[in-house]
């Protein structure tokens, strides 16, 4: 039943870690060098954004103006014009006078052009500090969650192959995950100013979910198959064997929920483009991670053993 | 075996004929006999089984704020001046009396909890169809006023007219007495001697000194009277107890409030009474106008977004693994269906990412029928019969099925944990598109297959 003609994919298993290693260095630099540009989410701060009809006025001069008159400080003011001329005003967290006493301003300034306000977001700093806070412990125990469940899963494991290997390594792969997403959004937020937001560590959660979901139907398969393949097989053909047995599956898989987030990223609206731009990452990440990087790790890891 | 089969296609018609009905509840149905009756045209379900009441009004999905607009205000409770005993006593009715205070803007659904973060006590407060966050901010931060009234001097009182006057704020006046006469309110039970109200539950009101002084005086002027406890502008006395004749030489003891109370209405009337012997600062810490029209557009983008995403899916099925796809792909319009459903029932507040969540899951409910259709090719591969290989797709399947499931659902629990509105919004739908993807993926799929003996997996050369 075993052909010679099977795929050996696991023969450069060092090169996809290298592969992996090297798209991860730019993302890590960036990571390091710039981190993630937070939205007011994490940082507080207000956003207001305003409607107002099309005209010759310099809207961005004339928004700045308002709000320095009343000692606001601005960090950003974005102007989009198409049918109607939308302001995007970022600024220091400010109160719900203050911005009633902007809004009756800028009516005076755009009388006739039937300005109004859109909508208005205040996070004070404290609750910026504590989502902050709140992502880390939800990664922190995410993590810790799934990967006492990957040794309880796996415990049963053919002798002399550990739970433990299986794992770290399906957690590494995750790691590679996480890292790949924010590496990216590091980099997209330095160049194209793309903001990470609340919903952002949504995402991040659940491509760890979605990675090891997937490293566990491959590890899984592996260990089935170091039951039932002869005893002559070495651990790494068993790998590779498991590893193209359910190369169909894991294409299948990705694909279909490739296919509903592109769906929602085309289609789905603005306001949660960014998270499903995040998610589309991550479950292309998690499908490479689960044959390229969990498991040639534990293959290399089950070598190192016999070879010492 | 096939009338096992029959059962089983039984109980997936009767769920799919259920969540169905829920998701359009406006087909209208009436059924009156002995047993049932059942009454669909209130715009919900009316039924009567067996004398057990049910009214659920299922007219619409419930939609968050990001999709209705409003606004959200997170106040903190400034907890500094109460003692740490009191602290939850004094958060739960500052939440009780912002939602009086919110319920006086007349919109519809608003939305009020507390939160409780190390330390820090907070009310959230949500107000759907409303975008005048200045007004809400100070109606909802003043601090709760509790006016003792009398009956006006020129109105005639007799037993009869009680509830006249009830509902008629202008036939009060002024007693001169407000919350800060007063140090609490406890609920305690009626004691020894007063057979009436022995073992019942009453409101003991506490006053200071000088409230005791001031309400001894009221009390003995209006004997066989009502007097009403008014909260803030409301416009009906939260509590209207008559001066029992004891009372016409003045206080003994703490003045009680009797009456038919169980121990959870005397509980919320005195809470309520305390509120305004209890004021709690708040201060506004997060506050957020969302536009209506955003909403809308957002939702109706999203679900269509869904729709092609759910058909795309469906055709890849259908091409990839043919007579089996079929059966896979009606198993996720059912799928969707029982979704809506639950999503309706129990209800689940719908938001952005909440749909999000959802679109996500029929990608993943798919992922359960790819493994269970991959290993029966796999299976055949191996040498196995057709009907043996569908079997044991099904049963090995379900080991990486369940596994990896088992770390998606994780996931969501902590989410659900951490995570705030949104996010658990998120966390929510995904766990209960898990859920209900494992029976439809692999209960009706599997029935499916066994009741019309489908094949269509391409064989494998």
């Amino acid at each position: 039943m075993l052909s010679d003609k099977m795929m050996n994919i696991l023969k450069y298993k060092i090169w996809y870690l290298v592969f992996s290693a090297v798209l991860l260095v730019p993302g890590i630099f960036f990571i390091t060098k710039y981190g993630l540009k937070l939205s007011i989410d994490f940082t507080g701060g207000s956003i207001l954004t305003y409607q107002v009809k099309n005209s010759d006025k310099n809207v961005e001069q004339e928004v700045r103006t308002v709000f320095s008159s009343k000692n606001t400080e601005v960090l950003m003011v974005k102007v989009d014009k198409n049918d109607v001329t939308k302001v995007t005003v970022r600024a220091k967290s400010i109160e719900v006078s203050v911005n009633e006493e902007i809004k009756t301003l800028l009516a005076e300034k755009f009388k006739d052009l039937d300005f109004k306000q859109e909508s208005f977001q205040t996070v004070g700093p404290a609750i910026g500090a504590e989502t902050t806070k709140n992502a880390f412990l939800s990664l922190t125990w995410a993590s810790i969650g799934i990967l006492l469940y990957i040794a309880f899963a796996f415990r049963n494991v053919p002798k002399p192959y550990s739970s433990f290997k299986f794992g770290i390594s399906a957690i590494v792969a995750m790691l590679h995950d996480a890292i790949m997403v924010i590496g990216i959004f590091s980099i997209l937020g330095h160049y194209f100013k793309i903001e990470v937001d609340g919903l952002f560590i949504t995402a991040l959660l659940t491509i760890i979910g979605f990675s090891v979901h997937d490293t566990i139907v491959v590890f899984d398969r592996i260990r089935e198959n170091l039951r039932k393949l002869p005893r002559t097989m070495s651990f790494e053909e068993v790998a590779n064997y498991s590893v193209v047995e359910t190369l169909s599956r894991s294409l299948a898989t990705s694909f279909t929920v490739m296919i509903t987030l592109f769906s929602l990223y085309m289609l789905g609206g603005e306001t949660i483009r960014t998270f499903v731009l995040a998610m589309l990452v991550g479950i292309v990440s998690g499908t490479y991670s689960s044959i390229f990087t969990a498991t040639p790790l534990v293959v290399i890891w089950e070598n190192l053993k016999r070879n010492t | 075996m096939f009338k096992n089969n029959f059962f089983k296609l039984g109980i997936i018609f009767a769920v799919v004929v259920i969540s169905f009905l829920i998701v359009l509840p406006r087909i209208p149905i009436k059924v009156d006999n002995k047993f049932l009756k059942l009454d669909t045209s209130v715009g919900g379900y009316y039924i009567n089984l067996f004398g057990g009441k049910v009214q659920k009004d299922l007219r619409e999905l419930k939609k968050g704020l990001d999709l209705k607009g409003g606004i959200k205000i997170v106040l903190k409770a400034d907890m500094t001046k109460i003692a740490a005993a009191d602290q939850d006593k004094a958060l739960e009715s500052a939440k009780n009396i912002i939602e009086q205070r919110v319920n006086l803007l007349g919109v519809s659904e608003p939305y009020v909890t507390t939160q409780k973060l190390g330390d820090e006590r907070r009310v959230i407060v949500e107000i759907p169809g409303i975008d005048n966050v200045n007004e809400a901010v100070s109606l909802i931060g003043q601090t709760a006023q509790l006016t003792y009234k009398k009956l006006k001097s020129d109105l005639e009182w007799s037993q009869e007219k009680y509830y006249d006057y009830l509902i008629k704020p202008e036939s009060w006046d002024d007693a001169g007495i407000t919350g800060a006469d007063m140090k609490g309110a406890e609920v305690v039970t009626g004691g020894q001697g007063d057979i009436q109200n022995q073992g019942k539950p009453q409101i003991q009101l506490k006053f200071t000194n000088d409230g005791r002084d001031k309400f001894s005086e009221l009390a003995k002027q209006n004997v066989g009277k009502p007097i009403a406890l008014f909260l803030d502008q409301g416009q009906m006395p939260i509590s209207a107890p008559t001066i029992s004749p004891e009372l016409a030489n003045g206080l003994t003891g703490d003045p009680v409030i009797t009456g038919n109370f169980t121990f959870e209405t005397a509980k919320r009337l005195a809470i309520q009474i305390r509120s305004g012997a209890l004021p709690v600062p708040v201060e506004v810490l997060e506050q957020n106008t969302i536009g209506a029209t955003l909403g809308d557009e957002s939702i109706h983008r999203s679900f269509f977004a869904g729709l092609v995403g759910l058909l795309i899916v469906f055709l890849f099925l259908l091409f990839k693994y043919r007579g089996l796809g079929l059966l896979a792909g009606a198993s996720l319009i059912f799928y969707s269906i029982i979704v809506l459903a639950i999503f309706k029932f129990i209800p689940v507040v719908l938001t952005l990412p909440g749909i999000a969540g959802f679109v996500l899951s029929i990608g993943m409910a798919t992922d359960a029928n790819i493994l269970i259709f991959e290993r029966t090719r796999e299976e055949i591969i191996w040498g196995k019969p057709r009907n043996l290989a569908i079997k044991l797709g099904f049963e090995r399947a379900w080991n990486s099925i369940k596994d990896s499931n088992a770390s998606s659902l994780i996931t969501s629990f902590i989410l659900f944990q951490f995570g705030s509105g949104p996010v658990r919004g998120f966390a929510l739908t995904l766990a209960i598109g898990i859920a209900v993807s494992l029976f439809t993926s692999i209960f009706v799929v599997r029935t499916f297959v066994e009741v019309f003996n489908v094949w269509g997996v391409k064989h494998a050369k």
